[in-house]
């Protein structure tokens, strides 16, 4: 059936998310596919994807700062770090329920993310890249060093999460822990930045002066900004930990940092679908090319080709580079093109 | 003298040394900024494979160390034009953040690339220096020390003349002032950009060289040009003065803090560039020589 253009009638339909039947019919096909998905596929496939849906609760925090308010950050994976450690620390000491836990490690993540934003604010561009780079380093010697609490170079075992007498232990079980949580902070990004907030956002990333200028107050927004990026990335690092049961300071590098970076580059600046297609996409690929490397070998006997950490490295920062110089608008922008030429085929346009 | 002065002296000394090698690696991330606005991530990583390169010739090719100093440079020299051109010469116009962040790229390409090709463990530099130190009145210091800052005050003598009276180096302050007026009263920005970058390479690789006689060489080498983001922000971004004066205080600060701090906070030493950056920035962002922005509305 040929969708002619869409007339909004009423407010309400001009507020709602989703505008339409076939928007709506789509989002059930998809919901229906999410719920079946781990029924189909194998224990390390789906242990993939849930680690990607960690990463995409940690990308959408890195995009609501870099992507939707401007502020470049190289230290998002100090916050995931923070979260893990907060996660792991209240786990052994109290007896907490985990879902008391996550939302205090996002609060948490958030109470530090905001003592830096502040300081942070007089800064713009490359002097804010510089210093959260620099926070970066300082928690990871944090935890490197702080031996009391965290345990140093040992690292610490995460406390396994028990639910109304069932442990959530199995790959399926958290696959449909993580699912929730990634739509339920998904949705509440999503709606955030239609919102006040993210039209705020938005304007200090466009001309910082003119936003002032019209009445958006900056110290205000910039520091919600970096508590809210914290707070997923807090939630983000809690669900790590619970999920690999094992938190070490050696994980949480510069390069985390950097790879969360390609994750939004990938998906696309400013945009939270973007940051879910390119934390899937940066989660998949290194496995992908796994197995192309491995059929490769088994096709050609090449011994010495084997997929290692430096190349998923490599490919990390070949994507960022190819992604900034062909594709700035990253796959939310080829999903868009996508979209239009199929609506409007036959037609160009 | 008493002990505890000596201990201080011989930490001002060696902080010295160190700073100015920061000063040197600083001096590259200005020129690069100077001209294009760019802050150069990748520079770090420049650095470390000039001292591999110069490794090579050394130990593999037994090329004597004054040549194969120079050919590391001339290498450089040629991996920076290089990257300009075909890198950073099509981002011309393009947001801060993409040209930042392709610098951070290709820095993450570049470490396991040189791992994978030079290896990935410690390895010794054939120091050309003698190593029996010099004793100076209770004060030690090793030959490589004193080369270091004997070659990088060198290298600082020779960019500050460059800059004030030489044709190129006028050219380069004045379209680093004013691109287009530049443009317009005859300086070729575009060579401009390509020798900024080239000679930006070259002082991260006689850094480079420089640190692999002091340091011990693995990978990690790259993280040194980390540590002088402190140095050229308390100097100022687009001050090369600001870079030399930022290298030799980080220096000094991180020796010191290293030797009096290190017994009660193993490793501060390590971080504590960073802790300074982040009280610089509060009180003073744009460093102690940099431009400030003013803003009006």
């Amino acid at each position: 059936m040929l969708r002619s253009k869409t007339f909004i009638e009423t407010y309400q339909e001009d507020l709602s998310l989703f505008r339409t039947v076939w928007i709506k019919f789509w989002m059930a096909i998809l919901l229906v596919g999410i719920i079946l998905f781990p029924f189909m596929v194998g224990r390390y496939t789906l242990y993939t994807i849930n680690l990607a849906g960690i990463y995409i609760i940690g990308a959408i925090g890195l995009n609501i700062l870099t992507g939707y308010t401007g502020q470049i950050s190289i230290g998002h994976a100090a916050f995931i770090a923070i979260g893990s450690y907060a996660t792991t620390i209240l786990g052994v000491r109290t007896a907490l329920p985990f879902y008391v836990i996550i939302p205090l490690s996002g609060i948490i993540a958030t109470l530090i993310g905001v003592l830096v934003g502040l300081p942070c604010l007089r800064l713009k561009g490359l002097y804010l890249a510089m210093a959260t780079m620099s926070f970066g380093i300082i928690v990871q010697y944090v935890l490197f060093q702080w031996e009391g609490l965290t345990h140093g170079a040992l690292g610490m075992a995460a406390p396994a999460i028990t639910f109304l007498g069932f442990n959530v232990d199995s790959d399926r079980k958290f696959y449909f822990l993580i699912a929730v949580i990634v739509f339920l902070l998904g949705f509440a990004a999503k709606n955030m930045m239609r919102m006040k907030i993210g039209r705020a956002f938005v304007a200090i990333r466009d001309r910082d002066i003119a936003a002032d200028v019209i009445g958006v107050d900056l110290t205000r927004y910039k520091v919600m900004a970096f508590g809210i990026s914290s707070f997923y990335a807090g939630v983000s690092g809690s669900l790590f930990a619970y999920y690999t049961t094992h938190v070490n300071p050696e994980y949480f590098t510069i390069f985390l940092s950097v790879e969360y970076l390609a994750m939004i580059i990938v998906g696309g600046l400013g945009s939270i679908l973007g940051s879910i297609l390119g934390a899937l996409f940066i989660g998949v690929v290194p496995e992908w090319l796994r197995i192309f490397f491995g059929f490769l070998n088994n096709t050609f006997h090449l011994s010495g080709l084997v997929f290692t950490q430096q190349l998923k490295v490599i490919t990390y920062g070949v994507l960022i580079i190819l992604f900034l110089i062909f594709e700035s608008g990253g796959l939310f922008a080829i999903w868009q093109r996508m979209k239009t030429s199929f609506k409007s085929w036959p037609f160009t346009y | 003298m008493s002990g505890e002065l000596n201990y201080l002296l011989q930490l001002f000394v060696s902080g010295l040394s160190v700073g100015s090698v920061y000063a040197v690696i600083g001096i590259g991330f200005v020129v690069i900024y100077k001209a294009t606005k760019i802050l150069n991530f990748a520079h770090g990583e420049i650095l470390m494979i000039a001292a591999y390169f110069c490794l090579v010739l050394i130990e593999s090719l037994h090329v004597h160390f004054l040549i194969a100093f120079f050919l590391t440079l001339a290498l450089c020299a040629v991996i920076g034009l290089m990257v300009e051109r075909f890198i950073f010469r099509p981002m011309i116009g393009e947001p801060v953040f993409a040209v930042v962040m392709i610098t951070l790229g290709l820095s993450i390409i570049l470490r396991p690339l040189t791992g994978m090709v030079f290896g990935f463990g410690n390895v010794m530099f054939p120091s050309p220096f003698p190593q029996k130190p010099i004793v100076f009145s209770n004060v030690v210091i090793s030959y490589a020390h004193l080369w270091t800052f004997i070659i990088s005050c060198a290298v600082m003598a020779i960019f500050f003349l460059f800059f004030k009276y030489s044709k190129m180096g006028i050219a380069m302050r004045a379209a680093a002032d004013r691109q287009i007026v530049a443009f317009l009263m005859g300086v070729n920005v575009k060579k401009i950009f390509s020798l900024s970058w080239a000679i930006a390479a070259a002082t991260a690789g006689i850094a480079g060289i420089l640190l692999a006689n002091v340091m011990v060489m693995n990978l990690n080498l790259s993280f040194v040009a980390v540590k002088v983001f402190p140095a050229i922000i308390l100097g100022g971004l687009d001050s090369i003065v600001g870079a030399l004066i930022g290298g030799l205080i980080i220096g000094v600060f991180e020796t010191l803090v290293g030797g009096y701090l290190d017994l009660y906070l193993s490793g501060i030493k390590e971080i504590s560039a960073y802790i300074l950056l982040f009280i610089i920035l509060i009180i003073r962002p744009y460093g102690l020589f940099g431009t400030e922005e003013i803003e009006r509305v």
